[in-house]
């Protein structure tokens, strides 16, 4: 079976904290799908165990059918890559392009391949121009681009961003959605973790909420967003435009300003 | 009355190609709560260093002009002496935590002892500090085991015992989740409350609408727009400088354009009530 399965997961920290409360998930292969939740809900935590980073403590989770503790490191990097929250927890290399070459050159890749790889993740990226720089010189935000570069040259088929829009401008948000836009169009899987609700709306229509080590919600972004008791659950807000809907009485489950204005427009 | 001035500044960084800016001017008043807004690389955090004086007095480059505090020339200051008079919560408080300390209580004390400050005044900011920040639940953690959002707030905790009456707060909301952020936000009103003057950079432009006075855009080595925060935010060319406008702005301004002049565009909720509840 294509897509990623989760069931029954548990994660117990080995100071005994549990993390993860018995967990299930599917997500299909070459869908897009965004993890909301408080800090602390589990979601890191989550996300962590579907490429080996962490194992569960109970459970079993399937890639493509494939029972993910049969699967080395090497191995896993094919199929699912992680894009660290913070990339200090990620970048070792003296230079961007050796640092995108690592993990192909590590699969013993032709150098003209690993060459065609780190330019084509680089291009989609767009710092092609700081190859020859050192991650570490680079401001934050676009040293969040060199680790997304690392995940696509990888050639993962599931990409997780754990937080990738953290201090982020209007021009790296943009960025940010042509990525996620060219990936899912390369038949990839991305699965995102991040607190900016308007991104998520713009990018994402299934939705998962997390609080206090479980899912509460899986569903559409209309559904999630006007479900009052979810979003208490999980002490989210509604997005502004749907908080106006809401403060104007406005039916209909109004997310964006599209829908509020086709929504003005037929009165 | 005027806390900081900066004269026409020009700065170049030392291994820096080109300069940082160019002849800016700028004065912030006292209990003034400003936002500095502006894309990635045009200068938010080399200004805040600027100010607080870790520019040159830390990192060196070409400087041109002057930067007051009050009446003082903060070039010619000592560092230690800027210290507890402007407070500067880091961008990424995975740098700003000391790494030393092996409980959060002890963390946010470290900058006090190195203050001088007597013991049982310490426990006492301490103290009050974790209440005000809701952090009761960390005293005892040790800083490494934080998640991203509990370290950012230690990290605000640490800066705010030490009671500075400047404070400049870099993106302190990186890692929040939206409730954390308004928790945050929440606070930085309690400081304004308390007459602080406050130099926040943010890219959460839904919440500088609601909480700054002043809106300041930064761009190509120098001040874009400087004015009010309803004024700035309701500019569709700010958007044009990489800086993304509040959802509500947004809204108002694809409505003025597509389907009838507005008279004001909003740029907070309350404001959008106002202007959208006859048309709906």
């Amino acid at each position: 079976m294509n897509g990623i399965k989760i069931d029954n997961v548990v994660f117990n920290y080995p100071n005994g904290f549990c993390a993860i409360d018995d967990v299930s998930l599917e997500i299909t292969k070459g869908e897009k799908i965004a993890i909301i939740g408080q800090n602390g809900a589990g979601k890191t935590t989550f996300v962590k165990m579907m490429n080996n980073l962490l194992r569960p403590t109970e459970g079993t989770i399937t890639v493509d059918g494939i029972d993910l503790k049969e699967l080395t490191t090497a191995q896993i990097s094919k199929k699912v890559g992680y894009v660290f929250q913070n990339p200090g927890d990620q970048l070792f290399n003296r230079t961007v392009y050796d640092e995108i070459a690592y993990n192909p050159r590590y699969n013993k890749l032709e150098e003209s391949k690993v060459k065609e790889l780190v330019e084509d993740a680089a291009e989609l990226c767009g710092i092609t121009q700081y190859l020859k720089s050192n991650p570490y010189d680079l401001p934050f935000g676009l040293r969040k681009f060199v680790t997304i570069a690392c995940v696509i040259a990888m050639g993962s088929e599931y990409i997780i961003l754990d937080e990738p829009t953290a201090g982020q401008d209007l021009d790296g948000l943009v960025l940010q959605s042509k990525i996620i836009d060219e990936l899912i169009k390369r038949n990839k899987t991305v699965i995102i973790i991040t607190h900016d609700m308007e991104f998520v709306i713009d990018n994402f229509d299934r939705i998962v909420v997390m609080a206090n080590k479980k899912i509460v919600a899986d569903s559409t972004k209309k559904e999630i967003f006007w479900d009052f008791e979810i979003l208490d659950k999980a002490s989210l807000k509604q997005p502004y435009i749907s908080k106006l809907a809401h403060d104007l009485k406005m039916k209909n489950y109004i997310i964006d300003i599209e829908g509020f204005i086709a929504e003005v427009k037929n009165k | 009355m005027k806390a900081l001035e900066v004269k026409n500044l020009s700065f170049k960084y030392l291994i820096g190609k080109e300069k940082v800016f160019e002849n800016l001017s700028l004065s912030i008043n006292k209990g003034e709560l400003v936002a500095i807004i502006g894309r990635n690389g045009s200068g938010k955090t080399t200004l805040c260093n600027l100010l607080r004086g870790f520019i040159p007095h830390l990192t060196q480059g070409d400087l041109e002009g002057d930067i007051l505090l009050y009446d003082d020339s903060i070039l010619k200051m000592d560092l230690s002496d800027l210290s507890d008079k402007i407070g500067y919560i880091f961008q990424n408080p995975f740098i700003q935590i000391s790494g030393i300390k092996e409980t959060v209580y002890e963390e946010i004390g470290f900058g006090l002892e190195n203050l001088g400050v007597p013991r049982d005044e310490m426990i006492r900011r301490i103290e009050e500090i974790i209440k005000l920040l809701k952090i009761e639940d960390l005293k005892d953690k040790h800083p490494a085991e934080l998640s991203g959002g509990q370290r950012q707030r230690v990290a605000i905790a640490s800066i705010l015992a030490m009671d500075p009456e400047i404070l400049i707060i870099d993106e302190p909301t990186s890692q929040l989740d939206p409730k954390g952020t308004e928790e945050i936000f929440e606070i930085i009103k309690i400081l304004k409350e308390q007459n602080k003057t406050i130099i926040l950079v943010e890219h959460k432009i839904d919440l500088i609408a609601e909480y700054a006075d002043r809106v300041i855009l930064l761009n190509d080595k120098n001040i874009v727009f400087d004015g009010t925060t309803s004024e700035i935010l309701s500019k569709e060319d700010v958007m044009s400088y990489g800086t993304n406008l509040p959802q509500i702005a947004k809204l108002g301004i694809e409505y003025n354009n597509k389907v009838e002049k507005l008279s004001k565009i909003p740029s907070v909720l309350e404001e959008a009530v106002e202007v959208f509840k006859d048309k709906v």
